[in-house]
């Protein structure tokens, strides 16, 4: 169960590549997409078994589908299990969504209404991929841009719940709940008030971007930004609460140099610090 | 509205644009429009990024009409988007029937893409000959290895796109020529096969004693030149990295 050292980390992206197959890249850890790996081999599991003999490596799907009404797919488990008993990740997320029914795949992720009845989906989902993989999965906490009429409990109450009967962990993407919050008009804080701080193992950071839809102004997770003041605010209070979290920003899109990421990570702990001081009990 | 109702709903409005079924379901759907715009937007970037050398070759307006047309009939099915692009093949062939370079050039490209992610062999090499029980030993082509029948010169065609440099006008010959395609290393690579690879390598998918292969060349080309060829084929299949030894 004791997993916490290393805390500060950035996904692997293509651009930065050769980088980190250089080594000596100041990370304590590196997160991929798992199903960028999932293959049967050649130049992109090379590149995998490299940077993890230099740094720990989370897994982040983004097609497990946890949400589908037609359950998770066994084939992608299995697929999935094959990376993780060669890359021994120290963690293996997904998102609290579904991209697949009927098989329909949408390589997006999409909402899910809060009812009882999708949570017992939900738990089964996660239940059975905790079965096959034969460890605790990360779920993270979606942006959305609709709600349903059906909801029966808010999104932190749905996690809270999902935690409970499952004992999964949360990934806990800051920039989501302030996409979501700013979407939705719900208050970041009442959200983060709510959250099971004892289950997140992982802080998400990103960017987004601001969209006039039908006369609306939405915010749009892109992940194509720096991390606004709004989110590191956010970031602030969840690191205080769960000290022990790996955080790591994910760029996927106008992808800097690796230094400016370098850099925004710099804030990431400069943050961390000052609260790890401030909770210092003097003796 | 059951969860599997709601999401064939949804799949509805980013697959059709047909909100009728969702709409009713939200309590706002404004928000639709994003979801839409990232569907589409990640399948039409799959294409582009998977055929860049057709693209070129079609130019932006007709390759973005055929990946629109070919989003609007396709809707993805596996789990990986790297498995999308292979469907667009069959749509430019069906678009530009009497444009063969155009399905091919996308067909080169996807099978290049298929070897990068191959699954990894150690392929047969001069060192390991003394080694080897020929009695016991077959070969099989690398796992990344297949055969393409072009009845155009769209690897000609590739190969310049790919150094820039200014293509050759397309041209379709009287009969096919059929071309290797495989990874050595991580280098995906494809040259001409000759008449004899061609018509031994499709029985190198499954591993096979070399003697077969030899009785097949000599019924194909007599005895006297079958050895001759065997010795000739196997000696550029190890310096191209394309067989693997398989002890039985």
């Amino acid at each position: 169960m004791p997993l916490p050292a290393p805390r500060f980390g950035l996904g692997l992206r293509k651009p930065h590549y050769a980088e980190f197959l250089a080594g000596d890249v100041p990370v304590d850890f590196v997160e991929v997409i798992s199903e960028n790996f999932m293959v049967a081999g050649g130049r992109p599991r090379d590149i995998l078994r490299q940077v993890r003999e230099r740094h720990p490596v989370a897994l982040h799907g983004v097609s497990l589908s946890v949400g589908s009404a037609d359950g998770v797919d066994a084939e992608y488990l299995r697929r999935l299990r094959s990376l993780v008993d060669e890359i021994e990740p120290a963690f293996v997320s997904d998102h609290l969504c579904w991209t697949r029914f009927a098989g329909f795949q949408s390589h997006d992720l999409l909402p899910l209404p809060y009812t009882a009845a999708t949570l017992a989906v939900v738990c089964a989902g996660v239940d059975a991929t905790q079965n096959a993989l034969g460890r605790q999965m990360l779920i993270e906490n979606p942006s959305s841009y609709v709600s349903f009429a059906a909801d029966e409990m808010s999104e932190w109450e749905f996690l809270r719940e999902m935690v409970a009967r499952t004992g999964c962990g949360l990934l806990l993407d800051v920039n989501n709940i302030y996409v979501s919050g700013q979407n939705h008009g719900f208050d970041p804080a009442a959200y983060l008030a709510a959250i099971p701080f004892e289950a997140v193992r992982q802080i998400h950071l990103a960017g987004h971007t601001s969209r006039e839809i039908d006369g609306r102004g939405m915010l749009v997770d892109t992940h194509d930004q720096p991390v606004p003041d709004p989110v590191w605010r956010l970031f602030a209070e969840a690191i205080a609460r769960a000290p022990h979290a790996w955080a790591m920003i994910e760029r996927d899109d106008n992808i800097p140099a690796l230094d400016a990421l370098l850099a925004e990570l710099d804030v990431a702990r400069a943050l961390a610090q000052t609260i790890d001081a401030d909770q210092q009990v003097p003796a | 509205m059951s969860l599997a109702a709601q999401q064939a709903a949804f799949g509805a409005w980013l697959h059709r644009a047909d909100d009728t079924a969702i709409a009713p379901a939200l309590a706002d759907a404004r928000g639709l429009a994003v979801y839409q715009n990232n569907y589409r937007g990640s399948l039409m970037a799959c294409l582009a990024e998977a055929f860049p050398h057709t693209h070129a070759w079609l130019g932006d307006e007709g390759f973005e009409a055929a990946a629109a047309r070919h989003i609007d009939a396709h809707p993805p099915s596996s789990f990986t988007l790297d498995a999308y692009p292979k469907g667009f093949v069959a749509t430019l062939r069906a678009t530009w029937p009497a444009d063969p370079e155009v399905a091919e050039l996308a067909m080169l490209e996807w099978h290049l893409s298929e070897a990068f992610v191959a699954a990894d062999d150690r392929p047969l090499s001069p060192n390991d000959l003394a080694e080897l029980d020929w009695d016991r030993a077959q070969l099989r082509l690398v796992a990344s290895a297949r055969l393409l029948h072009f009845a155009s010169n769209a690897p000609a065609i590739w190969s310049a796109l790919a150094h820039e440099a200014d293509p050759p006008a397309a041209v379709v010959a009287e009969t096919p020529t059929a071309f290797i395609v495989w990874r050595a290393d991580f280098i995906c690579c494809f040259r001409p096969a000759s008449g004899a690879e061609a018509a031994v390598l499709p029985g190198l998918a499954e591993p096979r004693l070399f003697a077969e292969l030899c009785e097949d060349l000599a019924g194909e080309h007599g005895p006297d030149e079958a050895v001759g060829l065997a010795g000739e084929m196997l000696a550029r299949w190890m310096a191209d990295g394309l067989v693997v030894a398989v002890i039985g």
